[in-house]
């Protein structure tokens, strides 16, 4: 007889054929950040039919062709803009989008602020590794000053951009920020991120061990995911914390929950409100 | 502007306004755009339509978004469109080869004005028919239509989003300053006298499903996100079931199809007008706003007993090359007239072969004004 096959929830969502071994290099952290994603959807149990995953360019945005949802992979930068275009027309289905740090922020940063002022009902997902990666390992807008880059062999002197403070600013729904390491806490998150109304910004701090780190000295995998609990405190904790304990450490958790009004919502507002004779009258001005 | 209930009532109507009514007929109901002009009139238009046809509109924060909005709502099952000029097309190149590559269809409205850069903003140029056909990166097959008429813009408005859904492509429509700006009493057709084509939609289990499926005319069922055929598109070059590939094999088949898809089709998809033809021995190459002046020249010399005729392109890509050809077999002198340093005369230059014996005459001018009547008829008299 035959015995009962044990079945892990990834396997639910992964597609088998043909994609696998994937593109990531050994050690990186979009393959965890693909797990915690999984976990997730599986989490708020949402049917696959109702999800779009849309990405740009670059080693993270390779995640949509492993997951067994709708999927697109589109150009740098631009996958706020199709996931704007697909949210429009679908309302009810969930938008998640894959970003990196130089596709999200750097080439992409426009649509990245512009979405978030707009408070479009999306999940950008940026998975943070302080490099480009497919490419070869040149300076992102995160890459630390002083460290080095093919395109800053001399140290980089460039400011970086604080993410969250990024999207907080341009007004974003959700914003938080978590690890690879801190893999349970991302799951939460992404979930909450996704039953979000609004636009919600999760950034993932991964760890790059074969460019960025070896670039840097950072060690191993391993080395780079115990810097990872290490130089992060939890949002919740913060306030209990002496000054000199939270000196040059990363906040983690969710930085900003806040109900506002969501695009795609208001414009079925405005199409309810054109449709009746007596508000259209009020809300049709003649140009 | 109203909707006109009165059957074959005239209206006055810029070309501009009459792309957006056009749009809304052919079933438009997705528009993201960014203000530029000489185009601006049609996002203002589709802006106040949409909503009340339950479609949306959505300003983008630039061309680049636009473009990707577009692709997005037409992927998740919405026709859609953008209108725009010179610098934001230029813009919008990036994405449209993500449309020519991923076979998603939209419609891009390029309302031509002076170049390059900023240029002359609010004066007439056809100094994008290149930019149409090659603005984009890598091998890739176009459709481009190009009206002379408010009427005509119109119709082809309705015909690009047809040929956008029959061969799941970008279109885009060429459009003269002068005709977006100018005013024309039209008849607009009656609902019932339109064909507006409606994606394929699949009905088979979605495991059979194929996103790019060999078939000979390439016209094959499309599956819309989110309607439970869950399926990869990627601007990688990808296999036929749209997974990313280096395999030469089936990149080749790719690029193949992309090609062949337009020019297998090509009967269905060109339009030419031939005017005054059938004894010209002297023949006018022009199009949009050009030929119209042109037009005008074939009447008067004419009566002038000058055998002139008028070839006009309404698609200008792909281009009509079996049309030209036969005209430079048939007649003697050939005169391209166009508002650019050139751009048809090089593609007429290249049907052109010694044993057509036709001599190629130019006729340009690209200061921010059109071409007169008066200029193509000293031109007639200058190669008779």
């Amino acid at each position: 007889m035959r015995e009962q096959i044990p079945q892990k929830i990834i396997h639910k969502y992964l597609r088998q054929k043909k994609h696998f071994p994937h593109v990531w290099c050994s050690g990186c952290g979009i393959g965890i950040v693909l797990g915690d994603i999984i976990r997730a959807i599986n989490l708020l149990d949402i049917k696959k039919d109702d999800i779009a995953m849309v990405s740009g360019i670059g080693c993270s945005s390779r995640m949509p062709v492993y997951i067994d949802v709708n999927t697109l992979h589109t150009t740098h930068g631009r996958a706020i803009t199709f996931a704007t275009g697909i949210k429009l027309a679908k309302p009810n289905m969930k938008v998640i989008v894959i970003t990196g740090d130089g596709d999200g922020t750097a080439i992409g940063g426009n649509h990245f602020i512009h979405a978030a002022r707009r408070n479009i009902d999306l999940t950008v997902i940026l998975i943070n590794n302080n490099i480009y990666g497919m490419t070869g390992g040149q300076a992102s807008p995160t890459t630390p000053v002083g460290d080095i880059a093919t395109t800053a062999p001399y140290g980089v002197i460039e400011r970086n951009f604080d993410i969250c403070e990024l999207a907080i600013a341009a007004g974003a729904s959700f914003v938080a920020r978590t690890t690879a390491f801190h893999t349970i806490e991302a799951k939460k998150i992404i979930a909450k991120a996704i039953s979000k109304q609004g636009l919600a910004l999760v950034e993932i701090i991964t760890q790059c061990p074969v460019i960025y780190g070896r670039f840097n000295k950072k060690g191993s995998a391993v080395d780079m995911l115990k810097w990872q609990r290490d130089n992060t405190i939890p949002v919740e904790s913060i306030s209990k914390m002496p000054e000199e304990k939270k000196k040059g450490k990363i906040v983690r958790g969710i930085l900003v929950n806040k109900d506002i009004p969501e695009y795609t919502k208001e414009y079925e507002k405005l199409i309810e409100n054109v449709s009746k004779p007596q508000n259209y009258t009020k809300t049709h001005k003649k140009i | 502007m109203k909707k006109n209930d009165d059957k074959k009532a005239p209206q006055l109507l810029q070309g501009n306004e009459a792309i957006a009514l056009a749009a809304i007929e052919a079933k438009i109901r997705f528009f993201a755009g960014y203000p530029i002009t000489p185009s601006s009139e049609i996002a203002e238009l589709m802006s106040r339509e949409l909503p009340k046809y339950e479609g949306k509109f959505i300003q983008m924060e630039d061309e680049l978004s636009s473009m990707g909005a577009i692709i997005g709502a037409s992927i998740a099952g919405l026709k859609s469109m953008t209108a725009t000029s010179g610098p934001g097309f230029s813009l919008m190149q990036e994405n449209i080869g993500f449309a020519c590559i991923a076979e998603v269809p939209c419609l891009i409205v390029n309302v031509m004005r002076g170049g390059p850069s900023t240029g002359l903003p609010t004066s007439p140029s056809q100094g994008d028919i290149m930019q149409a056909r090659w603005g984009t990166h890598g091998d890739h097959s176009i459709i481009a239509l190009y009206p002379d008429s408010v009427l005509e813009s119109y119709e082809l408005t309705i015909r690009a989003v047809n040929l956008s859904e029959k061969y799941r492509t970008p279109v885009i429509l060429l459009l003269d300053e002068v005709i977006a700006h100018m005013r024309e009493s039209v008849i607009l057709p009656q609902k019932e006298e339109l064909n507006i084509i409606e994606r394929v939609k699949p009905d088979i289990p979605p495991e059979w499903y194929v996103h790019y499926k060999d078939s000979p005319d390439y016209i094959t069922p499309v599956a819309n996100f989110g309607e439970g055929y869950r399926f990869h598109i990627t601007s990688l070059a990808h296999d036929k079931y749209g997974f990313p590939t280096r395999k030469i094999d089936e990149v080749k088949t790719m690029m193949d199809r992309l090609r062949n898809k337009i020019y297998d089709n090509l009967y269905d998809i060109i339009q030419i007008e031939s005017y005054k033809m059938q004894d010209a021995e002297i023949a006018i190459f022009a199009a949009g706003v050009v030929a119209r002046s042109a037009k005008e020249a074939v009447r008067i010399a004419r009566k002038q007993g000058i055998k002139v005729g008028l070839i006009r392109p309404l698609t200008i890509w792909p281009f009509p090359d079996y049309d030209v050809q036969r005209m430079l077999e048939k007649c003697k002198d050939i005169i391209i007239a166009e508002l650019n340093q050139g751009q048809l005369y090089h593609e007429i230059e290249r049907v052109w072969s010694e044993r057509t014996k036709s001599r190629l005459h130019k006729l340009q001018r690209y200061d921010g004004l059109i071409l007169s009547s008066e200029q193509i008829l000293s031109k007639i008299a200058e190669v008779k």
